[in-house]
């Protein structure tokens, strides 16, 4: 029988080390919603959104307070809209965005993802349509999260998307610059998107997903931290121990609340994402989990080493956990909602070029950063470009999430609230690449993707 | 059956299991174990007790038990048992 020193340990990590269940994310299919007119197909995508997803928020809230762990978020991904749409060969889809929009409120989840289009080795007419209504589409509304995958191993990369996004971001940010740019916050754009993530804002459901799905995220970057303050003395061994244990500790409550979601909400269990996800809570943090293996702030030379080894050892002790771990699973090294990583920025130990190197070994990419709002579009498509092709040649999701802040220069701070945090403006390499992004075409697919 | 975990952390006093039990008697719930620990006049108690023949929705129990803490003055959580099992079995 359990014995009161487990539950204190497990009460411990809840109450005190920020262990939370981060999101319980229902996948919805919207391809049985196409329709040829853009009124049909509006009201369709709302009536069977707000029908499946009816007793999610209840739901989560009631396994929360029942085994008394917090479930921080419930939200919802939704097929592409770019796919779900193509049928109306609508040349705007800002409305179909403010569908999705009510939607998500008419249900109280907080955030809604999957506008969205994959055009890692070209663009149809819908895709075009989508990527267009991007900027105004993040504008108007409040919780409608959108990514576009530009590259994967298999195709290469869409530099005319990745070319195209620059401009769309800087567009974005433009819009929403009284709020600090926040639009760009809610926009990823990918290598290797996942179809099953349940984190925002690159969350979409993908095409090979069943009808409906429930995907769950797990955190609990504060855990990890506080093990490892008894592990100062230790060898690598371990160490990697003590990370293992706890990630599995950490996955099991994910799993458990996942199947629990499933069967309360009689729908189909898809993977755990078995994440280290930080928020700007103190004590939540991956930078954190750095400087206690032993580097003096996130950035330091060592960095990359001790995240490749976190992320590792993540891996290692949740999939153990878990039978279905999927999505983005790993360690997500955000700026902005990592209070660690916004103290190493404003020491000036860490730079946008550490971070892409930190990328290559960890879970996802350059996310939540926030640049100078006077930043060049080809610059920012340059550093997409680079982020896609460690992707593409390390066969792995790579992710930028970058938001250049209209009005606002290095040394400036943004708030954008919430989980989403606040940063300083990072410098970035204002040498020119513009000849690189003005060529036409796709990056062709490396070498290495021909495994057949 | 349906198991639960009682926690009662808080300063000692006069009372604070009797409070409990009678409340638990009310529901119908049925204590299966109590362990406890006091350390410094600091109460740290745990109980396993048996949901299944409660009428009570656990959400219910969880306000009632959360509104006595708040009267005499401790924390007291009740948790469905699988979350322990969870973490800490294989």
């Amino acid at each position: 029988m359990i014995n009161l020193f487990e539950v204190n340990e497990t009460n411990n990590m809840i109450l005190n080390e920020n262990l939370d269940v981060r999101t319980i994310t229902m996948g919805i299919s919207l391809l049985d919603c196409a329709a040829a007119d853009m009124k049909s197909f509006n009201d369709r995508i709302y009536e069977k959104i707000t029908r499946y997803a009816e007793k999610l928020v209840q739901t989560g809230e009631d396994i929360s307070k029942e085994y008394g762990v917090p479930v921080v978020n419930k939200r919802i991904s939704v097929t592409p809209i770019a796919l779900a749409a193509a049928a109306t060969r609508a040349s705007d889809y800002v409305e179909v965005a403010r569908t999705l929009d009510r939607a998500a409120k008419a249900v109280g989840v907080n955030f809604i993802g999957g506008f969205s289009a994959l055009v890692h080795k070209g663009a149809t007419p819908s895709d075009l349509a989508l990527m267009n209504s991007i900027p105004e589409a993040l504008a108007v509304t409040e919780r409608v999260c959108s990514s576009v995958n530009v590259g994967s191993t298999k195709t290469g990369i869409n530099m005319d998307a990745v070319r195209l996004i620059g401009k769309l971001l800087l567009d974005t940010a433009e819009r929403t610059r009284n709020l600090d740019s926040i639009g760009c916050a809610k926009f990823v754009v990918f290598c290797n998107a996942p179809d099953d993530n349940p984190f925002m804002a690159g969350s979409f459901h993908g095409v090979g997903e069943p009808d409906v799905v429930v995907n769950v995220g797990v955190s609990g970057p504060g855990v990890v931290k506080k093990a490892l303050e008894n592990c100062r003395e230790s060898n690598f061994e371990e160490l990697c121990e003590t990370i293992k244990k706890t990630a599995f500790k950490i996955t099991r409550v994910g799993q458990l609340v996942a199947q629990e979601a499933s069967r309360r909400l009689d729908v189909p269990f898809g993977i755990i994402d078995l994440s280290l996800a930080p928020t700007p809570a103190i004590g939540d943090s991956i930078a954190d989990i750095l400087t206690e293996i032993g580097v003096e702030y996130a950035g330091a030379p060592g960095t990359t080493a001790a995240l490749a080894l976190l992320n590792d050892q993540v891996k290692k002790g949740g999939v153990m956990a878990s039978s279905y771990v999927g999505g983005l699973s790993g360690a997500f090294i955000p700026v902005s909602e990592d209070q660690g990583m916004i103290n190493a920025v404003a020491a000036g130990a860490l730079t946008l070029e550490k971070l892409e190197a930190m990328t290559c070994v960890c879970s996802v990419g350059l996310d939540m950063i926030a640049i100078p709002g006077d930043t060049k579009a080809s610059t920012i498509s340059g550093i997409i470009a680079d982020e896609m092709a460690i992707g593409m040649i390390n066969q792995k999701t790579t992710a930028v999430r970058i938001i250049p802040v209209a009005g606002k220069a290095v040394g400036d701070v943004v708030e954008f609230g919430g989980l989403l945090g606040y940063a300083p403006i990072m410098p970035v390499n204002n040498f020119d690449c513009s000849r690189l992004v003005n060529r036409a075409g796709r990056i062709p697919a490396p070498i290495h993707s021909f495994k057949n | 059956m349906k198991k639960g975990i009682i926690t009662v952390v808080g300063k000692d006093k006069v009372g604070i299991i009797a409070k409990v039990c009678s409340y638990l008697a009310d529901k119908q719930i049925n204590i299966m174990d109590i362990s406890q620990t006091i350390v410094h006049d600091y109460f740290n108690m745990m109980m396993v007790v048996d949901l299944s023949s409660s009428s009570s929705e656990v959400g219910e129990i969880i306000d009632g038990l959360t509104s006595i803490g708040d009267e005499i003055g401790v924390t007291i959580r009740l948790q469905l048992e699988d979350i322990f099992n969870s973490m800490h079995r294989i």
